[in-house]
């Protein structure tokens, strides 16, 4: 922005141009530090997974055997843990996060919507491991008494909820899963619906519309934008750890029914990081973190283009 | 018209309840929390070192622990972030701040685990153990692109005027920034780096095989770390109805110091996030 400036500046001269050329190199150099540090972990990352990759190829996503003695190595199960334990979170999570955004946007006065506002962000500040001890000692207990048994009684001739119900498994997973990811979906469908136009909805209570309807609006206005949050929230779901790592079960098995223990691509390079005996058990799992920074990345990178793209529609509008 | 006032008021409910239900959980959590927590809440807890079930024992260097791999992740990482976000937002318009931007939007997506991954690969293989200057990196590499997302933020919001005005008075482009913008921004930017500490306060996943965790008091940089939330992992998972207790103070003790954050900061500061 200052190009010109420094060269009107006369008197100070080339001093001025030092001290400031050296200003904006420091911070170049800083901006760039931010790829390097992405570009190296990719690298390294990726160099570490490469004996596994030269071992197995593709058939390591599609090999459903993890066994360490033997050598045989299949990510499988883990993949489909996590993408079944996600799912299931971002299916909980979603109608509740835009639920909670429209009361704290649409519906509760200012003095109500700070505080319960402020409280659904403190729960995102909890962290992930306490999340795990509370679904322990807390979660699991209480859905292995209340919760399963009916649901196994009313759903129990589907093949999702069968098998006995221990409390633990991708059921109770996915549920703490979705607490964890409620906050984050809230904060960004809120911030999106705030950045809405005022006048979208006098327009619609103008024309007669009930407040649910001038919402309904509002909503399908902000649709792109709720799609990148929900996907945002996913990417989150996907590389949660500990709190599922705690109470999923840690089973490598491929069972459609809920109610069974599974596994996560995350929980297992938690499990099994410091105990891997032997270079291509650790390359195995560092291949599994290559999975997961590379498909996080991508999911994350493509919820911040969806949201942006509403910051951009609405802000030509207003 | 009878049907649209039931369904409004139906969804106006539902919403309501679904905000409701959000912030019980919360009291749920944090409720049980205490009233589990402060029955194993001692003095001698929060001092002595972890010991073999039965013969009671704390968590006093994990939070000696927790405090040296902050206070070393913070004095890198928060400058770090700083810098950067600095740069987004007095120098980052072309495309290469554009990229710089998203990138690291990005990198706030990548689940801290791959952190771990990352830094034991890079260093603990290299050097053949684990050790605090390892957690401290991992730490450290997660704070960076948040702490550059709020500094850059935050930055933004100090007006033009005051830039134009300090640049017309002949100050050059380091003084603006440096003595006018930063200055500004203080507040702001102390908040969002509060605010990055609590997050990797709690952060466990990407410890576990850097910084390791350790049953002793220690102060040195190449050695296996305890740290508060690795310290209720172990106890957590672990057969032992004491322990279990354990995990349960030590979570009290954790979750006070990250609310207390959350909260003082949130208050401190005007604007909300």
């Amino acid at each position: 922005m200052s190009k010109e400036e420094t060269k009107l500046d006369t008197n100070g001269g080339s001093k001025v141009l030092t001290a400031d050329s050296i200003y904006r190199g420091v911070l170049i150099g800083c901006a760039s530090l931010i790829l390097v540090i992405v570009l190296a972990m990719l690298i390294v990352i990726g160099q570490g997974s490469l004996l596994s990759i030269r071992e197995f190829g593709f058939h390591f996503l599609i090999g459903s055997t993890w066994d360490p003695v033997k050598g045989e190595f299949g990510a499988l199960p883990f993949i489909y843990g996590t993408v079944v334990s996600s799912v299931i979170a971002v299916l909980i999570a979603t109608p509740l996060s835009i639920g909670v955004a429209v009361f704290l946007v649409e519906q509760a006065p200012r003095s109500l919507a700070r505080p319960i506002g402020f409280l659904v962000e403190l729960l995102a500040a909890i962290p992930s491991v306490v999340y795990g001890l509370w679904a322990i000692f807390v979660l699991a207990p209480f859905l292995r008494v209340y919760v399963q048994p009916p649901l196994q009684t009313a759903l129990g001739w589907t093949p999702f909820f069968k098998g006995t119900a221990t409390g633990v498994g991708m059921f109770t997973g996915g549920l703490i899963l979705a607490i964890m990811i409620t906050p984050i979906i809230t904060a960004v469908v809120r911030d999106i619906l705030e950045a809405v136009p005022v006048t979208q909805r006098e327009a619609a209570l103008a024309l007669g519309a009930t407040k649910w309807e001038t919402t309904k609006i509002v909503l399908a206005n902000a649709s792109s934008g709720i799609a990148g949050a929900v996907i945002l929230g996913l990417g989150r779901a996907i590389g949660e750890t500990m709190a599922v790592t705690m109470i999923i079960g840690n089973r490598p098995q491929i069972s459609v029914s809920l109610f069974d223990p599974a596994y996560t691509i995350a929980s297992v390079i938690a499990n099994e990081f410091t105990e891997a005996t032997g270079d291509l058990y650790l390359s195995a799992l560092v291949e599994m973190g290559l999975i997961l920074f590379v498909v996080t990345f991508i999911v994350t990178a493509l919820a911040k283009l969806l949201i942006l793209s509403v910051g951009r529609k609405t802000r030509r509008t207003a | 018209m009878d049907s649209r006032r039931i369904t409004n008021t139906v969804m106006t409910t539902l919403t309501a309840i679904c905000a409701l239900g959000v912030v019980g959980i919360l009291v749920l959590i944090i409720g049980y929390i205490a009233i589990q927590g402060i029955s194993s809440l001692s003095l001698a807890f929060l001092i002595e070192t972890p010991k073999p079930v039965g013969e009671g024992g704390g968590i006093g260097n994990a939070i000696v622990g927790s405090l040296i791999l902050l206070s070393l992740a913070a004095a890198v990482g928060i400058p770090l972030g700083i810098a950067i976000g600095t740069y987004l937002s007095e120098l980052g318009d072309g495309w290469f701040g554009t990229t710089v931007r998203f990138v690291a939007d990005s990198m706030i997506g990548i689940p801290s685990i791959v952190f771990g991954v990352f830094v034991y690969a890079l260093v603990v293989l290299k050097q053949g153990y684990f050790s605090t200057l390892a957690g401290s990196l991992a730490l450290a590499l997660i704070m960076i692109p948040i702490v550059t997302r709020t500094t850059e933020e935050i930055v933004r919001l100090v007006p033009k005027s005051m830039r134009e005005g300090a640049l017309a008075l002949g100050a050059p482009e380091w003084r603006v920034t440096w003595d006018i913008v930063l200055p500004a921004a203080r507040a702001g930017i102390a908040t969002g780096a509060m605010l990055a500490v609590a997050r990797v306060l709690g952060e466990t996943a990407p410890l576990l095989f850097t910084a390791f965790g350790s049953r002793f008091y220690n102060i040195y940089l190449d050695e296996p770390m305890a740290s508060m939330p690795v310290q209720i992992y172990n106890y957590a998972i672990s057969p032992f109805e004491e322990w279990h207790a354990k995990a349960w103070a030590a979570t009290l003790v954790l979750i006070t110091l990250i609310l207390v954050i959350n909260i003082v900061v949130r208050y401190t500061t005007r604007r909300n996030y």
